[in-house]
């Protein structure tokens, strides 16, 4: 044995950095206490992997919903199909009156021939419309309103529109883009109290599961504080057991999130290939998938602070 | 060190466990208190330790009144004291060096100069090639002095224990008693309730008899009530009130 060690005056940390020790070792070894039960330990983390998976996916599908009906946009432009008697030339003045409007954001002209060739190119009914004699097709103003708009102003717009002397009909379709819309809206608000109500279940899961393990370890804790712990002391590894659920909750949930959009990637490319469109299933980004693994953490820290709060301070030595 | 003050403690239900007891316990002394269950001896040390507060009266250990000990400060105050128990209160599921070290842990020193102070003390018990082991494996003996171990690994000024050789033989008895000399005789003050009165008489330390919560006798010797004690501890009847 090296007398000169034993005789050498102890190195002194900074308090900080044994401060920091102190919470690294009580969190390494909080963690050693839940792998030596690892089944139970796995099973806590479960629960609370698939109750937050569960907003999350929720949150997902809404995202993407959000992208694929934002590409409806065109939807709530207004066609104004002009009738068939209307000139190319009066068609042409006409698109420059209209696109003067304020409550317009621009105006496009489909001719009678431009729209002819688009139907025979898309519609497979090219053979038939050869047998036509002249083209059935109006010339068409296709009338972005500006982003402005309320639902009112898009009436009137409409209305107006309409009144045109060489409007035959207006066409718009917004109606199932706006009910759709308003869905989504309400799933959003549904999902964020459901969201609440399941924080909820996973304090009460954690502080349940904490509360056991107070329990179980009354007796430790009792002498601890016959030694001259204090509650802070006491309540620490558990705090870290909280912890440690509520993050490996969380990154469950970030994994059973990816593992069902990895399943849903494949038919989903393949129906978006059918509407020739280029969307792909958005996944969860960073700062998503940092606000799930924290709220896992934050929920668990409050699951097991509360608990710990509630039963440590009734264990006193006897 | 340890000055007791007319102190009084009554239990809800109407139980006076101590009755204006004082007494004074000198720096650096090993005194031992004595007399039968219900004398009155853990309640003693339970105000000493804190574990309960007295109905009247003052419990000053090292110039501290335990009335001016709030709630929050009960940890700091305890991590100065010593103790020792009749069950040892060991933590079954970590090897004996970590239950010596525990009282280091709850202060927050560092592990290399923790480790020194845990061989030290494990040492002084001569447990060192015992350090790795579960409490469990060792005997009542080793694990009483595993207890000490822990009570003055962080070389606390006073140091109480509540029958420490209560569950032990003779010879084991006395050899924890030893070990208790030996922190006296380098300047801890001990405050021990027993009722072994032969062993204490050949330690020759001061005795302090309890009886119904107050002083019965504090002379080192004294036949007759020695005689008394000793019939009351072997029967646990209480003919003072008879």
């Amino acid at each position: 044995m090296k007398s000169s060690d034993a005789l050498a005056a102890p190195r002194r940390r900074k308090p900080i950095t044994n401060w920091a020790i102190r919470h690294v070792s009580t969190a390494i070894a909080a963690l050693g206490r839940l792998s030596r039960q690892p089944f139970a330990s796995l099973m806590t983390v479960l629960v609370i992997g698939v109750t937050l998976a569960l907003p999350a996916a929720m949150h997902v599908v809404i995202k993407n919903a959000q992208v694929i009906s934002s590409s409806w946009n065109n939807a709530l432009d207004f066609s104004v199909y002009l009738r068939t008697d209307v000139s190319l030339d009066n068609a042409q003045r006409l698109v420059n009156i209209v696109s003067q409007r304020a409550d317009v954001e621009s105006v496009t002209l489909v001719s009678a021939e431009d729209a002819l060739r688009e139907f025979r190119e898309q519609s497979g009914f090219g053979d038939a419309l050869d047998h036509l004699s002249r083209n059935p097709l109006p010339h068409t103003l296709v009338v972005r309103p500006s982003a402005a708009n309320t639902e009112v102003s898009m009436g009137l717009l409409n209305e107006e529109l309409g009144n045109l002397p060489e409007a035959d009909f207006v066409q718009v379709d917004t109606e199932w883009v706006q009910r759709f819309h308003a869905i989504l809206g309400i799933l959003e608000r549904a999902i964020a109290i459901g969201a609440a109500l399941l924080a909820a279940a996973i304090i009460v899961i954690i502080g349940n599961t904490i509360r056991l393990d107070i329990q179980n370890r009354r007796e430790e804790i009792e002498v601890t504080k016959l030694i001259g712990a204090s509650n802070a002391f006491v309540r620490r590894p558990f705090l870290y057991i909280g912890m440690w659920y509520g993050l490996g909750g969380g990154l469950l949930a970030l994994a059973l999130v990816r593992y069902g959009l990895y399943a849903l990637e494949e038919p989903v490319n393949r129906l978006s290939g059918l509407y020739s469109s280029a969307f792909s299933v958005l996944a969860l980004d960073l700062s998503e998938s940092l606000i799930i693994a924290g709220a896992g953490v934050s929920l668990g820290l409050l699951g097991s602070w509360l608990a710990a709060a509630r039963h440590m301070r009734r264990i006193e030595p006897r | 060190m340890i000055r007791i003050e007319e102190v009084t403690k009554r239990y809800p239900g109407g139980h006076d466990a101590l009755k204006g007891l004082s007494l004074h316990v000198e720096k650096g002394e090993m005194v031992f208190v004595t007399g039968h269950s219900g004398a009155g001896k853990s309640t003693l040390l339970r105000l000493i330790a804190l574990i309960d507060r007295p109905t009247g009266g003052q419990v000053i250990v090292d110039g501290q009144n335990t009335r001016r000990v709030s709630r929050r400060k009960i940890p700091a105050y305890r991590r100065q004291i010593g103790m020792v128990f009749q069950d040892h209160k060991l933590l079954y599921d970590r090897p004996v060096f970590d239950n010596v070290a525990l009282p280091l842990v709850i202060a927050g020193i560092g592990h290399r100069e923790a480790a020194r102070k845990v061989r030290a003390a494990l040492d002084q018990v001569s447990l060192l090639h015992k350090e790795k082991q579960s409490p469990e494996t060792l005997s009542s003996g080793e694990q009483q002095r595993v207890g000490i171990a822990r009570a003055i690994v962080s070389r606390p000024k006073v140091l109480i224990a509540d029958e420490p050789t209560g569950n032990l033989d003779p010879d084991l008895s006395l050899e924890v008693m030893r070990i208790f000399r030996r922190f006296n005789e380098v300047g801890v003050t001990l405050l021990i309730a027993s009722h072994d009165i032969a062993l204490i008489d050949q330690l020759g330390c001061r005795r302090i008899a309890l009886a119904n919560g107050a002083l019965a006798v504090e002379k080192e010797e004294d036949p007759v009530a020695e005689y008394i004690e000793r019939m009351e501890a072997e029967q646990g009847q209480d003919h003072w009130q008879a």
